[in-house]
């Protein structure tokens, strides 16, 4: 049992916060990440704010469904949602290639702009290889929030390697910038190639040889190429990427680490509650996706079971659907004799010789006529019994899992999300999740997939 | 006969179980595997309940009949390190170059380069062989990107081979695209009986097709078990909840009278069974959608109790009877 009960995470409070501005949703891949996204744009729209969803790969029909399916890089105003209490909700998929030249086209002069697009090394990179999208999607929040359109912005992330790749984008573009071997890579291009080379020294020069080897000349050149335009951006970029990690560690920022209540999710969401801590990012919960329930938690998974084989043994044996559930060995006396035992004070008779009368006289209701027409649903009974045994199994090893998540990590607030038996794909699917995220399931009215 | 297995599958779909018990399958009466993985997650340690791998071959598990799995996980630093050494006999060079931030340049800032690497390395352990000429190991599986990034990832030495229009980076490039463009490899999806892992797997082999790469098989994985069977959820669906009360009440669970134990749990009972007829309904149309995409289907059971290394090996054997010889 659970000793921690973790605070509950209060979706409303968030969303209607005016003082909330971003909201960053992280987690590994498939747990809902996109998801739960687009329900709290929803949600917040239809509450009164005027939000923007960024999302990075959001599936097909997901996507269709808030019209943003033309990856055209601009947000676009998704209908019915919010009218009437001044809510808009606008959403748009960020389309990383778009991002990247709409950076160069801002940031250097038309010429340079021109050269650098035009450079097979720049085209390569820009078309996604992974890595890429981290820097894109925060250079887009950064540009989403600088136009002060919205006043709330909610962000999915990539579905990277450590999906808080984005984090590091500053660091590891300093490390690189501050590197000699930009400079290295630019000498060539920068004095005019072997006069200049006089002015390094031995060992870059044998480095720029060295490189030179490695990449082959032509691709080297466009390496040069690439690097001289880019210098004068560099300094931009690396600013801006600064400024967006200044940004998420504002106090109107919200990360939620989302995930789903399984031992490899969990443990994916205590490492970004623990690395968004180490880099002073404030943590507003986990939101814990597709949560079972049942309606019977008072009957638990090996009581089902136990009656379960009891109405099985009660079949007829002669039914060939029961067959494979009696014990082969029923005329083995001693065999016999002790499952009886085992079946308590009930009085419960030896198989062979059960059918339909047999039954648990304990138990059963005084005013039940045993018929032939029981037999179904005694067998229809143990099935519902066994789908309910291995319902609650999967409750257990739910709580458990989460029972470990907080054990760790006590202080995070944890909104759970019912299960939906299908996927969601619609505004009325994004709403439905939106309600479960804000309002506390009541046990018994959770629903289940 | 395929010898690169090149698993893939969205997030969540479980890629890394069923690369590793793919690897343990294939190593089964006394051949050799190498499992490699690529993303840097030190998942393969955690399933084999060993510690974290370093960037080295080393045997991690024994399967039935004498075989050997061994596992890498491919750092893409070490790797540069490695092919620099490899091809130019750079040493002291390659140390230099980490020096000048050019090894962070290589597997960051140019993350393609990181691709490179990877799918280089993995190639060249296929292609290896010991000094009695035959192949080091039977077969590699790799434990690949997700689904979304995998035909970008396999393709990338195809894009470098562009760029690097001659010189030895091409040379390699195009090594490696023969190896992984030939029926030595076999990609593979992992998926879930649910809508969007299947919409990948269905958008990814059309990818995968498109870019003249090799399909293998599709692996279902945590299929669970349909515990009411078709005429059983009819019943249910026609609600015998008077009858149902008195079987649950002869079974020992209370009263089937109005307001009796077994009344009460008759509703969520009967609620439940709707929400797993729904379900089987569902996975019954994605499987079929699996079926029409024209490839082998495997399954693998789901587990109730999460995978530890028992686990493993009932996956690898259950893959093995499936697998084709």
């Amino acid at each position: 049992m659970s000793m921690d009960v973790a605070p509950r995470l209060d979706i409303d409070v968030l969303l209607d916060d005016p003082q909330t501005r971003i909201v960053v949703c992280c987690g590994s891949g498939g747990v809902g990440k996109t998801t739960t996204a687009a329900a709290l744009g929803v949600r917040a729209a239809e509450r009164g704010r005027k939000v923007v969803v960024l999302t990075i790969d959001p599936a097909r029909r997901l996507a269709q469904s808030m019209g943003i399916d033309a990856l055209d890089n601009i947000p676009r105003r998704v209908e019915g949602i919010g009218d009437g209490n001044g809510g808009e909700l606008h959403a748009m998929m960020l389309d990383m290639k778009r991002t990247f030249d709409e950076f160069v086209e801002a940031h250097a002069d038309p010429e340079r702009a021109r050269a650098i697009l035009a450079n097979p090394f720049y085209q390569s990179l820009s078309a996604g290889f992974a890595g890429t999208q981290e820097y894109m999607a925060m250079e887009k929040l950064g540009q989403l929030r600088a136009r002060d359109e919205w006043d709330l912005i909610v962000v999915d992330t990539p579905p990277s390697r450590s999906a808080l790749d984005f984090l590091d984008a500053p660091k590891r573009l300093g490390s690189f910038l501050d590197g000699k071997f930009i400079k290295v890579l630019m000498a060539p291009a920068k004095v005019g190639g072997k006069a200049g080379m006089k002015f390094l020294n031995v060992g870059v020069s044998m480095m720029t040889g060295t490189v030179s080897k490695v990449l082959g000349g032509q691709l080297m050149r466009d390496v040069q190429t690439f690097a001289a335009a880019m210098d004068t951006m560099f300094g931009g970029f690396r600013t801006r990427a600064e400024a967006t990690y200044r940004l998420l560690q504002a106090p109107g920022t919200a990360f939620l680490v989302v995930a789903a209540p399984e031992r490899d999710a969990l443990r994916e969401a205590a490492y970004f509650v623990e690395r968004l801590a180490a880099d002073q990012m404030p943590l507003a919960g986990l939101v814990l996706n597709r949560v079972h329930g049942s309606g019977a938690e008072q009957l638990s998974a090996e009581r089902a079971l136990a009656a379960a084989e009891i109405l099985t043994l009660a079949g007829d044996p002669a039914d060939p659907d029961d067959a494979l559930a009696n014990p082969t060995e029923g005329s083995d006396p001693a065999k016999n004799g002790a499952g009886t035992e085992n079946l308590g004070d009930g009085g419960f008779v030896d198989p062979p010789s059960g059918n339909a009368q047999a039954r648990n006289p304990s138990a059963a209701d005084p005013d039940v006529s045993p018929t032939s027409a029981d037999s179904s649903a005694e067998r229809l009974a143990a099935g519902l019994l066994r789908l309910h045994a291995e319902r609650m199994q999967v409750l257990g090893r739910e709580q458990r899992t989460h029972d470990r998540f907080t054990a760790l990590h006590p202080e995070v607030p944890v909104a759970q999300v019912a299960a939906l038996p299908g996927d969601v794909h619609d505004l009325a699917g994004l709403r439905a999740i939106g309600e479960r995220l804000a309002v506390p399931p009541e046990r018994t009215k959770r629903a289940a997939g | 006969m395929s010898r690169l297995h090149v698993v893939s599958g969205k997030g969540g779909t479980g890629k890394t179980t069923v690369a590793a018990a793919l690897a343990l399958a294939l190593a089964a009466d006394g051949r050799r595997t190498l499992l490699v993985e690529v993303e840097g997650r030190q998942g393969i340690a955690q399933l084999f309940e060993t510690e974290p791998l370093p960037y080295e071959e080393r045997k991690i598990a024994t399967a039935p009949g004498g075989g050997e799995v061994h596992a890498l996980a491919i750092d893409p630093e070490f790797a540069l390190l490695d092919y620099l050494h490899m091809f130019y006999k750079l040493g002291s060079a390659g140390r230099a170059l980490k020096k000048l931030g050019a090894i962070d340049f290589a597997t960051t800032i140019a993350p393609g380069l990181r691709d490179v690497l990877l799918t280089g390395k993995a190639c060249e352990a296929v292609r290896r062989k010991g000094k009695d000429g035959r192949f080091v190991y039977d077969s590699v599986v790799m434990d690949a990107p997700p689904t979304g990034r995998i035909t970008r990832f396999l393709n990338v030495n195809h894009e470098v081979a562009g760029l690097a229009r001659t010189g030895p980076i091409h040379n390699q490039a195009q090594a490696v695209m023969r190896v992984l463009k030939s029926p030595q490899t076999a990609v593979h999806m992992v998926t879930l009986l649910e809508e969007m892992p299947v919409q990948e797997t269905a958008d990814g082999i059309a990818e995968l097709r498109a870019d003249g790469l090799p399909t293998g098989g599709v692996i279902i994985n945590m299929v669970r078990p349909a515990i009411l069977d078709h005429e059983a959820l009819e019943v249910a669906a026609n609600g015998q909840r008077t009858a149902v009360a008195q079987a649950l009440s002869q079974a020992g669970l209370g009263g089937a009278r109005r307001g009796g134990m077994a009344e009460r749990l008759v509703d969520p009972l009967l609620e439940q069974a709707r929400e797993h007829a729904e379900r089987v309904e569902l996975e019954r149309v994605q499987r079929a959608e699996l079926t029409g995409l024209g490839l082998p289907l495997h399954e693998l059971e789901l587990l109730t109790d999460g995978i530890d290394l028992a686990g493993l090996y009932r996956l690898a054997a259950d893959l093995r009877k499936q697998w084709p010889t």
